[in-house]
């Protein structure tokens, strides 16, 4: 094990008794609990950490946080591996592992690098200028690039973690838990208001924590401490750690990410997720989200040990790990100067702070060069040297305009390098709520402008820099949030934390570095480290017409990595204003997208995956079918019996058992999942009018009506029974797949078109349960278990229905029929189901009763030429093509009926249902061949038609068919071929009717 | 490739590179917009480009101008999910995006940009009987049509993408699928940009940050439009604004069977190739493909509800996610990077409007619904020549306004059960 040879000896928020062993590339280290995965290689002196997206630069840390674009690493092994992840945002744990990505074999020898050498064919959009020759080489061209691409892999097998969700209602919602979002969230929190505070970071503190500074005349550390017994006293308010504030939606809905642990829990341990998504509607939102410092951007600033000066003051003061002995700093602001302080007082040797401005008095300034460091005012690192890490900066004087470099070059030897080129506002959420950025030429960064929806930023967020200005704007947010909230705090109000201010020299914007010597062309100063995108390449699209922000970014790429551009947006944008001589806020900028940092699809998910992904509905009967080894098929969320094969059964042995019995003995089918509707209320009737194409004014108290239902273009919806129960009392069934729908459907009508009638609906569909029961010997079965109910046909006649009691159970019996049988459907309440099937069942045995799915149903009806919605029409077939005129009222209105009086509703040639009885009456057609006349034609042929259902049907000793066929009620008695991929099936059109067509039997 | 345009080759960038890139042509001008054009365009999103690209081309038309009230492409060429396939149910369609498909065969070479159109081959899942019916029905038609498809088993779904979960136990199981080899993606920015530079090139104006502000029109006839930067005169008028369509027709009084919702994507961040295929199920709604650059690149569903608002919606990825999950097990530890919405416009038979209109002079292109961006060059072609002749091409013709009314549907939702 490497000792940790850039470890101060002393201070940080690290646990030295809790040393936590891993490995990174394959080599062991040891870190301290406390430490994140980026920390820890600083500590241990690791550089190198991955390889850029396109280039394959070697690449070390620029920052400390969830903006980091370069320190990308694939953490652990096989299906807990995750690629990606910011190793500035990965709490060390022991055991952990992590690699470098897109590098080959190694990150410190890569293959790829070769791109690098290339790179001056290879500039922004180099892709869409070759690659064209030959034609029909893009498909290697695009292997190669493919495989170039991505960076870290996929796990190889599913993820053996378990995920989570939380809904939560807030009063104020504070985002970011550094000195504005603590003053915010005690603000709130003392003012009575449920507060819900969430911050990205392990711990509460957000940039104190990387800093020396004083609150309320102590150091921060201790008014961190203090703000947080303070909140956890309060019983209102919720404190959330490790939990990023990934998405702000409409109606200040917003989404929190909260990793709960790191690694993985083998075994899929559902008590113990891996993350929680909380999904939180808050009535304010308080954004203290912090701001991002911008790189500097010269030649090969992308070299490992160059970083942001907050990073490198980070490293220090919270993991006392230091990035490296020697240190140039490269600034246009004050900021910086506190991290060269913290860095010397660390025993770093600051050689020397370059700043592009001129000499300014501010204390910061007068403190650093007191400590003897050189201050190079009005000079700029023009570029760093070094292979795999920064070896020196090259530094030169700035002319008055700013806009070149002159002089002798000055050579700094160093071992890292600190920058900062200002500072941007996290506007991110604020600009996902719908706001609109505004630039601020003053602070030099866009801001937020004004809120859409209720929230306000407050501190850095809000481009105020300084702590004592984050601390009473935090304040003030928090007491105004909760005062909108409806909460006011009694009394004298409360005093916000106090900081010294500090006077600063301004900053001045300086978004490019000139090229040394002057007139030398751009060359390798990076904007967007991660793809790779240059300020020549922005200058390129800027030149090549790409102009808009948006075209820039789509062009060079840059903003598009896993970091979403946090770094480097701003430089981006401000490059390409300069190039085009526009101002920075004419530009604009893009728009922010959800989420803020990657959100794990895991997450997103929750609990519903497998099992859970959809609902499973099953009828009260299910086990029974289990039991009885039903094969099931899927109808939208349920599962229903589709066959029940015997041992040695094939579907066709089963469904031709299950056909001959139903025609000859009886049948029992489980029809729990029809769709069952019950309406009551006056209006009912005219209601019904108006839905079904059909009458429905004279239906009688205790008779049922088969109905179809159109869209308002006329074609056919669903079908049904519906059956008058009392007087303003009606049952509509309808198809299982349908139920949802159709009762969507009446509600639209009744809430949005007709409210004037006095109409209610109400899903029955799992109160009751269906069971038909049909065949030669249904009435004598039912005889049998009920004594109450007249069976007699005159007495109790087709389509009529009879409340009774059948096998001891309250029952609504119904005689309507979908096999063609005389039938019974048996709808008693939901808990009964299964009682009634046992009855029937042992009842029936001496009859010969045989379960049957919808396999056999199918084919019952299709014996009869009853069609299915949705399979023998889609969508594009109206009543009459159906051959179903009788249905079709021509005295009243209805749904549909003027569309059904548009021309192309009255053409001869529509398609319509016909039979098809193949030439071979063995060969079955396939459902789905098309239909042609011809079958000289070449492709393409000109098809008439298709088929929609197809089955041999035992009963008739031969195959049928129904299929939707052009003029097909005209030609009859045509035939007509099926081609299919290697044969052709010769098949007569026949009425769609092929069993007692006069329908004796049901009637019966 | 017109003259004075300079071509894009591996030797122009070694060219270039010696001089650091600083000599590259503009991709388009930005030029002053004149008082009159023989025809506008109102849209410079692909379908617009490529109208007026083929009208410099096929039909020797030059004074052209292309209006943006924003930034070329940005609308829904630049948000879609790239899908490119011609497997359509009905013959009309099935003809039209076959046109296209065969237009972007070679694109690349024509507009001399590469769009990167990878035919990749598109699968479309079947998870219930009905699907399958609906599969068989779908590709036999193809197959008379001239348009490669074949049916997949289930296990041939696996041989093709390993990483897909075929598990009978799954929640909705794989039971087949259909496989056009021929389909594919390709990079939707370039395509407007390979269009837009193709139409420059020739001639047309493409006017950016011109937003449309109203259509005039003299009776039954359109004179011009009103636009951000004054009145434009033209006898003709192409409207070829996906998402905002019928706020542009009602400009001249035109009232269309249009609704328009957000329809939501994401992707993932960037990983090495794991998904070689484009892979599609209507049923649990997923679309997904894995870009060139790595990402994940997957389609979810439309929002509930009618709205021009380009947002991303939470409720529909959560739901979206699921599915894909289900399908593709081993994504749960990726992550998303980024999620968008985009408007579509929706007609009554989710099919298409690309017609003349009553008024005298203005055109419509619209109602492309979610899968618009696969007919980007056939729409153009077909809408060009609509408006150079006055008359529809006969790939089109079937696409017209009054089908509303005379009931002559191309009822895409009802019939294909397959998503676009």
């Amino acid at each position: 094990m490497s000792q940790q040879r850039n470890r101060l000896a002393t201070g940080g928020r690290i646990d030295r008794t809790r040393p936590l062993s891993f490995s990174f590339n394959g080599k062991h280290f040891e870190g301290y609990a406390g430490d994140t995965l980026a920390s820890a290689l600083i500590a241990n002196g690791v550089r190198l950490v991955g390889r850029s997206f396109k280039y394959h630069r070697p690449r070390g840390l620029l920052t400390a946080g969830s903006e980091e674009p370069n320190a990308l690493v694939q953490l652990g092994t096989d299906a807990a591996s995750e690629p990606n992840q910011r190793a500035t945002q990965v709490e060390l744990f022991d055991g952990l592992e992590a690699v470098s990505q897109n590098c080959w074999p190694s990150v410190g020898l890569d293959v790829g690098a070769v791109n690098n050498t290339l790179s001056r064919i290879l500039p922004a959009g180099f892709y869409y200028k070759t690659f064209m020759w030959p034609k029909s080489f893009w498909k290697y061209y695009e292997h190669v690039i493919r495989k170039a691409a991505g960076m870290g892999r996929a796990p190889e097998s599913p993820d053996p973690d378990c995920y989570d969700k939380m809904h939560d209602h807030c009063d104020v919602l504070v985002v970011g838990a550094g000195p504005a979002g603590l003053a915010a969230a005690l603000a709130a929190g003392r003012a009575g208001a449920r507060v819900l505070l969430a911050d990205e970071q392990s711990a509460l503190g957000g940039g104190l924590l990387g800093r020396r500074a004083e609150i309320d005349a102590a150091p921060a550390a201790e008014w961190i401490a203090k703000s947080i017994s303070a909140l956890q006293a309060m019983p209102e308010v919720q404190l959330l750690c490790r939990s990023t504030v990934a998405g702000y939606y409409d109606h200040n809905y917003l989404t929190i990410a909260q990793r709960l642990r790191e690694g993985s829990d083998p075994g899929r341990r559902c008590d113990k997720p891996r993350q929680r998504l909380w999904k939180v509607r808050a009535k304010q939102v308080v954004l203290a989200t912090g701001a991002h410092e911008r790189p500097m951007i010269f030649r090969h600033n992308d070299l490992p040990g160059i970083m942001l000066a907050s990073a490198a003051q980070c490293y220090i003061n919270r993991y006392a790990a230091k990035p490296g002995d020697i240190a140039v700093i490269f600034t246009n602001n004050d900021s910086a100067y506190e991290a060269a302080l913290d860095l010397a007082e660390a025993g770093v040797t600051v050689v020397a702070v370059v700043d592009v401005r001129t000499a300014a008095e501010s204390p910061a300034q007068a403190a650093v060069r007191s400590r003897g460091i050189e201050v190079l005012y009005r000079h700029a690192v023009v570029a760093a040297s070094g292979r795999r890490r920064v070896s020196a900066a090259k530094v030169m004087a700035l002319d008055d305009s700013g806009e070149s470099v002159s002089g002798a070059a000055r050579t700094i030897r160093c071992d890292f390098l600190c920058m900062s080129g200002g500072w941007s506002p996290a506007v991110h959420l604020f600009s996902q709520s719908r706001g609109k950025p505004s630039y601020d030429a003053s602070k030099a960064c866009f801001v937020p402008g004004q809120s859409v929806q209720a929230e306000r930023s407050a501190g850095a967020a809000r481009g105020s820099f300084a702590l004592a200005e984050c601390l009473t704007e935090g304040h003030e947010a928090g007491v105004a949030a909760a005062a909108a909230a409806g909460f006011q705090r009694p009394g004298r109000p409360a005093k916000p934390p106090v900081a010294a201010k500090v006077d600063e020299a301004p900053l001045q914007p300086f978004w490019l570095v000139p090229a040394a010597p002057p007139g030398a062309p751009l060359n390798k100063h990076f904007v967007d480290v991660q793809n790779d995108v240059t300020a020549a390449d922005i200058a390129l699209a800027a030149r090549e017409g790409y102009r808009s922000v948006e075209h820039l970014k789509r062009y060079t790429t840059t903003g598009m990595g896993t970091d979403q551009g946090k770094t480097s947006n701003i430089n981006a944008l401000a490059i390409l204003g300069q190039t085009l001589g526009a101002d920075i806020s004419a530009v604009g900028t893009t728009t922010f997208r959800p989420p803020y940092t990657p959100l794990t699809f895991g997450t997103i998910v929750g609990r519903d995956i497998g099992a859970l992904a959809d609902p499973v509905r099953m009828t009260p009967i299910h086990s029974w079918h289990v039991a009885n080894g039903a094969s099931f098929e899927d109808v939208g969320q349920w599962k229903r019996p589709w066959y029940y094969p015997r041992p040695g059964e094939s579907i066709q042995d089963a469904v031709n058992r299950e056909c001959l019995a139903t025609r000859q003995a009886i049948a029992i089918l489980d029809a729990s999942t029809l769709g069952k509707i019950d309406i009551q209320g006056p209006d009912t009737a005219e209601f019904l009018n108006r839905v079904y194409t059909n009458g429905w004014k004279k239906l009688e108290i205790g008779r049922c009506r088969y109905g179809v239902m159109c869209g308002e273009d006329g074609m056919v919806f669903d079908d049904g029974v519906t059956t008058r129960l009392g007087e303003h009392h009606y049952w509509m069934t309808t198809t299982s797949g349908n139920a949802a729908r159709v009762l969507a459907w009446l509600e639209e009508w009744l809430q949005t078109e007709w409210p004037e009638l006095k109409v209610y609906c109400n899903s029955m569909t799992e109160h009751w349960a269906t069971v038909g029961i049909a065949g030669p010997f249904a009435r004598q079965l039912l005889s049998e278990l009920t004594d109450d109910i007249e069976l007699d046909p005159k007495a109790f006649p087709f389509m009529t229905y009879r409340a009774g009691t059948v096998a001891g159970i309250a029952a609504r019996v119904f005689r309507i029929s979908f096999t063609g049988e005389s039938s019974f459907e048996i709808n008693v309440p939901a808990r009964y189901d299964l009682a009634l099937w046992n009855t029937l069942m042992t009842a029936g045995e001496q009859y010969g009763i045989t379960p049957i799915g919808t396999e056999s149903m199918h084919v019952l009806r299709a014996e009869k030429g009853f069609f299915i919605a949705g399979q023998d029409t889609d969508g594009t077939v109206t009543p009459l093509d159906l051959g179903m005129d009788w249905i079709v009222s021509k005295q009243k209105d209805f749904l549909g009926k003027r569309s059904l009086a548009r021309p192309d509703m009255l053409r001869e040639d529509r398609k319509q249902l016909v039979g098809l009885l193949p030439v071979d009456p063995q060969e079955v057609l396939p459902e789905g061949g098309q239909i042609v006349t011809d079958m000289d034609q070449k492709p393409p042929m000109n098809m008439i038609g298709h088929v929609t259902s197809s089955y041999y049907s035992v009963n008739l000793k031969r195959s049928i068919a129904l299929a939707l066929v052009r003029g097909g009620h005209k030609r009859h008695g045509e035939t007509v071929y099926v081609p299919l991929e290697n044969k052709v099936i010769a098949a007569n059109v026949s009425e769609p009717r092929f069993y007692d067509p006069e329908g004796k039997r049901m009637h019966a | 490739m017109k003259k004075g345009l300079k071509k894009y080759s591996l030797f122009s960038l070694v060219r270039n590179a010696l001089s650091y890139h600083q000599h590259w042509q503009e991709a388009w001008r930005s030029p002053e917009p004149k008082k009159a054009y023989d025809i506008v365009i109102i849209g410079a999103g692909g379908h617009g480009l490529a109208t007026a690209y083929y009208l410099a081309k096929e039909h020797g038309i030059t004074n052209v101008v292309v209006l943006e009230k924003g930034w070329l492409g940005g609308g829904n060429t630049g948000r879609n999910t790239t899908i490119i396939r011609s497997n359509y149910l009905w013959d009309e369609s099935a003809h039209l995006y076959e046109h296209s498909l065969k237009l972007f065969e070679g694109l690349s070479q024509e507009l001399n940009f590469n769009i990167m159109f990878s035919q990749r081959g598109v699968i479309n899942l079947s998870h219930n009987l009905h699907d399958l019916r609906e599969l068989s029905r779908r590709v036999n038609a193809n197959r008379l049509n001239g348009i490669d498809s074949e049916i997949l088993t289930t296990e041939q779904v696996k041989a093709l993408v390993p990483i897909i979960n075929t598990s009978p136990r799954s929640r909705y199981p794989v039971l087949g699928a259909s496989l056009q080899r021929r389909g594919g993606v390709a990079r939707h920015d370039a395509v407007a940009w390979g269009f837009a530079r193709g139409a420059d090139a020739r001639g047309v104006d493409i006017i950016q940050n011109c937003e449309v502000t109203g259509i005039r029109r003299n009776g039954a006839k359109v004179e011009g439009v009103e636009t951000s930067r004054g009145f434009i005169k033209a006898n003709k008028v192409g409207v070829v604004t996906a998402g905002h369509s019928s706020v542009l027709a009602a400009m001249a009084g035109l009232r269309l069977p249009i609704q328009s919702y957000p329809l939501q994507a994401l992707v993932s961040e960037p990983i090495k190739p794991v998904l070689h295929t484009v892979v599609m199920s209507s049923t649990v709604h997923v679309y997904v493909s894995q870009s060139d650059r790595g990402e994940l690149v997957i389609g979810a569903g439309m929002d509930a509800f009618q709205s021009y608002a380009q947002r991303g919606s939470f409720a529909v990825i959560e739901h979206q996610t699921g599915a894909l999950l289900e399908l593709f097990p081993i994504f749960s530890r990726l992550r998303m990077m980024r999620q968008w919405g985009g408007i579509v416009d929706v007609s009554p038979d989710a099919s298409p409007i690309v017609s003349k209109t009553p008024i005298k002079g203005l055109y419509l292109n619209c109602g492309w619904g979610t899968g618009g961006f696969k007919a980007t060059p056939g729409s153009g072609w077909v809408f060009a020549y609509t408006i150079a002749r006055d008359q529809p091409h006969r790939l089109n013709e079937p696409f017209n306004l009054e089908r509303f009314t005379t009931g002559r549907l191309i009822d895409e939702h009802g019939a294909a059960a397959v998503a676009h």
